[in-house]
């Protein structure tokens, strides 16, 4: 989100407020969160590609509202006005970037035509429709939850996203030797993804309240979140989209203090560190041992400062428009030991991939005939986790190796904690020494973390070998 | 989230009444801000805010980049900021003899390592005044040909780095006349440059319209805004400059200088050959610079250029010059130096005949060359600091 995306949406709040009636608001924020993602996507090489890759986003989030619709849950009136609302949003935007000159066109180039659209809307229209149909939907979540995960590796897999570049670029007679991983840049695809796969998991368990499709696109597609999350829970967005307040100025001076924070952390503070922050130039050209560890300090504040500073710009923006999105980041590098520090960094991911991977595992092993020991259990699950979270950077051997790092971490802390409990309950009797122990432990803590880093921040294992052993002075 | 619970959970809930307080209050500090901003113009104070030489390691030339995150480099106009940045501020060791290079991009070192260029190996040189001095060599160059640039260093310098001797260098391209306000960096301190014009009363017009004069509202902090930001990169790329010591993009492949040239006689505004006097170029500016050093000693150096045995080389020496040019010129320089109270003139033009001293351009050598034309001006530097002992 560029300075322009973030003040052209203040102004949208403030045009919001002051003149629509709170009846008109959901909607509102639904057409808005639709118009945003064309105008979010950046351009691409291919031609059509950032108008498709939107488009899909909205087929893919009708896909999910109507698979995780309760059986019972019955087409509305509001549900054909949603649809038909979409569909003309895609076509007016197709038809205006057509007409319009590329100065005031919204999308990022020129869009296809709207007859085209108009018949791959149909196609999709009947397909969906014919979907909703279809009584037992339990089986198709499996299909459905595969088919994100089957779109997620390819996007995520630099041999496969090329591949399926060059193969794009065939079909619309580009040269395919050009063909490269950025070619297919789908904005938001991540977080849309993990929306979705909750909602289709909990319709899957039974868990899930009814949403209208208006209320299901806007909480997948909601504009301050949909590029870099924090990832809301469906069930507590549509209380607040439900209940959104009037014309209170709270939410404003709220979120307007927020965005200010946000701005100078992401656009001041991480924009500066990110001048000497390691990437793969900066460390061949930084050799010594103290070089290289200033550069991997750099990376890891610019790294807190620009993620911590978009939440606070998503929840800033989130607050003008009435709802609050969750928190991400509690101070993550002050906390004593790593398993803190992954409750408070990334919460939301972190928290999802708890719920949808975790979980569901250590149910899964628990329920063997063999059960493992607790602590295999537990080695299995962190384990698990963590390469998860680190293959969802990237499908890349130094993410997963970034996992592993951070798996190993939580399970030597699991099992140091389960050793030492009793030792820390007696330390409560000791304030000084239990404050220094848990200076330590920030410490120890924060510098695991920062070592981590060397395996997210560059491209390679073996650049990312080469710097982790330069570290340490070998 | 603990942090904004001053901001989230208010004591007292937001009226809008105080929403329009704060805004109004906002704007009007804004708007102060900006006023108070324009009429103090705080730039130069904050150029000499700097972290170089402190928290930094000094640079060993002025700041200059085209592409920053590959040089960690950048170009800016704010002077005192870009000598603040340099390892001249600071104050001289008692054993240094210190001596300024004043002069183009060849002695700025265009794709040259800073230990390559003149004042590195005058430095590798390791040479000892009479009286036991270290001689210390600082590069003043800046990419530019301009001798109104160069004067506009010099003065400036004067002020700040207590120096025991100038080496000027330069080529007849910083003499062409209209070629003296051309730099930015110079439209850029306009009232530096139109206050040597007037003291000196020297020929380039302190009415220029190339002079960048802000206006009221240019020269507010959001008019300023690029200025400002340039100085905090200056700051922030020195973080970098000191991890790594690299201060210029370096490309593996570049176009080497041209041998085979157009049968073109032109020079600037001159179209066909003629015979110049000191008033056709800017002798003036030279003769501003020599009064302005008052009595410390002063050295000119002509520098070595490009000599072309291609394709038209009988009408051009090199791109730049046609041999009745540079021919002309050197006639008026030897008259020059022929004066009285000229100050000693070293001319070096053809030094290095070896076409390949040459890199991408007639006058920026390769760091061999580069080692040959520093012994050369290092023993007159060396005589000059025992003619005024």
């Amino acid at each position: 989100m560029t300075l322009t995306n973030i003040l052209v949406f203040i102004g949208a709040a403030a045009l919001y407020v002051a003149l629509l009636p709170e009846r008109l608001r959901r909607w509102a924020l639904y057409a808005g969160s639709i118009v945003a993602i064309y105008w979010l996507q950046p351009a691409l090489r291919i031609e059509n590609l950032d108008f498709i890759f939107p488009t899909a986003t909205l087929v893919l989030v009708v896909l999910g509202w109507l698979l995780s619709r309760a059986p019972e849950q019955r087409w509305q009136r509001e549900d054909t006005i949603s649809a038909g609302i979409m569909v003309a949003l895609v076509l007016a935007l197709s038809l205006a970037g057509r007409m319009l000159v590329e100065s005031v066109r919204i999308t990022p180039s020129r869009p296809p035509s709207p007859v085209s659209l108009a018949v791959v809307a149909i196609i999709a229209a009947a397909l969906l429709g014919g979907l909703s149909w279809i009584g037992h939907k339990r089986r198709l979540f499996v299909p459905a939850i595969l088919l994100i995960v089957v779109l997620f590796v390819i996007l995520k897999t630099t041999p496969l996203a090329e591949e399926t570049a060059r193969l794009l670029r065939e079909r619309t007679g580009q040269p395919a030797s050009l063909a490269s991983a950025s070619d297919l840049g789908w904005l938001g695809f991540s977080y849309v993804a993990f929306r979705l796969i909750h909602t289709l998991r909990d319709r899957q368990m039974g868990r899930f309240p009814e949403l209208t499709l208006r209320e299901y696109v806007t909480y997948a597609i909601f504009f301050p979140a949909f590029t870099a999350g924090p990832i809301d829970r469906a069930e507590r967005f549509i209380k607040d989209l439900r209940a959104l307040p009037g014309r209170e100025p709270t939410h404003l001076t709220v979120g307007l203090g927020r965005i200010a924070a946000g701005v100078l952390k992401k656009f001041v503070i991480a924009d500066s560190l990110a001048y000497f922050a390691l990437d793969a130039s900066k460390a061949a050209q930084a050799t010594s041992t103290g070089e290289t560890w200033v550069l991997l300090y750099a990376y890891a504040f610019q790294l807190y400062f620009d993620f911590s500073g978009y939440t606070d710009i998503a929840i800033g923006i989130g607050q003008l428009f009435g709802i609050t999105l969750p928190e991400n980041f509690q101070r993550p590098y002050t906390r004593r030991n790593i398993t803190q520090f992954w409750q408070s960094w990334h919460i939301t991911l972190s928290n999802w991939v708890r719920f949808y991977v975790f979980s569901p595992l250590s149910r899964y092993l628990l329920m063997r005939k063999h059960k493992p020991s607790p602590t295999v259990l537990a080695l299995i699950g962190q384990m698990a986790t963590m390469i998860v979270i680190g293959l969802w950077h990237g499908v890349t051997w130094h993410f997963v190796v970034w996992g592993v790092w951070h798996g190993v971490g939580l399970f030597m802390h699991k099992v140091y904690s389960d050793r030492t409990r009793m030792a820390y309950i007696r330390l409560r009797d000791r304030p000084r020494l239990n404050q220094w122990i848990g200076i330590a432990g920030t410490v120890v803590t924060f510098h695991f973390v920062v070592i981590g880093w060397v395996w997210f921040a560059l491209p390679d294992m073996a650049t990312s070998w080469d710097v982790f052993l330069r570290l340490f002075g070998l | 989230m603990q942090t904004w619970k001053w901001l989230t959970q208010p004591t007292k809930p937001y009226t809008w009444g105080f929403m329009a307080r704060v805004v109004v209050k906002a704007a009007v500090l804004f708007a102060l801000l900006n006023v108070i901003f324009a009429l103090v113009n705080p730039l130069p104070t904050l150029g000499h805010m700097s972290a170089y030489n402190t928290l930094l390691t000094g640079r060993e030339r002025l700041p200059y980049g085209e592409n920053p995150p590959a040089s960690y480099n950048l170009s800016l106009y704010n002077l005192p900021a870009m000598v603040e940045s340099l390892t001249v501020d600071t104050a001289p060791a008692d054993d240094e003899f210190r001596v300024l290079l004043l002069g183009d991009s060849s002695v700025w070192g265009i794709l040259l390592e800073p230990q390559d260029t003149l004042a590195g190996q005058i430095n590798r040189l390791d040479l000892r005044t009479a009286d036991g001095r270290r001689v210390r060599a600082y590069n003043l160059g800046y990419p530019t040909m301009s001798l109104t640039k160069d004067l506009m260093l010099l003065d400036y310098a004067l002020e700040q780095a207590h120096p025991d001797l100038i080496v000027w260098l330069f080529t007849l391209e910083s003499f062409a006349p209209d070629a003296q306000l051309e730099p930015s960096f110079v439209q850029n301190n306009a009232e530096r440059v139109q206050a040597l014009i007037r003291r000196y009363d020297l020929s380039s017009d302190p009415g220029d319209p190339r002079f960048v004069e802000p206006d009221f509202w240019e020269s507010t902090i959001v008019g300023q805004r690029r200025a400002l930001a340039d100085l905090l990169r200056l700051q922030l790329y020195g973080v970098m400059w000191s991890l790594t010591g690299i201060d210029q993009e370096y490309p593996d492949d570049y176009t080497r200088r041209s041998i085979d040239l157009e049968a073109d006689e032109t020079w600037h505004d001159f179209t066909d050959p003629q015979t110049f006097t000191a008033d056709d170029l800017a002798f003036d500016v030279l003769a501003a610079g020599a009064q302005r050093v008052g009595s410390i000693p002063l050295l000119f150096v002509n520098e070595p250029t490009f000599i072309s045995e291609g394709e038209n080389s009988d009408v051009r020496y090199n791109a730049f010059y046609p041999r009745w040019a540079y021919d002309e010129y050197r006639r008026v320089l030897d008259e020059q130096t022929d004066s009285a109270a000229w100050p000693p003139t070293l001319d070096l033009w053809d030094l290095l005949p070896d076409a390949e001293c040459y890199t991408d351009s007639p006058v920026h050598l390769t760091p061999t060359c580069e080692a040959q034309f520093a012994a050369q001006v290092g023993d007159a530097i060396l005589d000059l600091s025992a003619a005024g002992s």
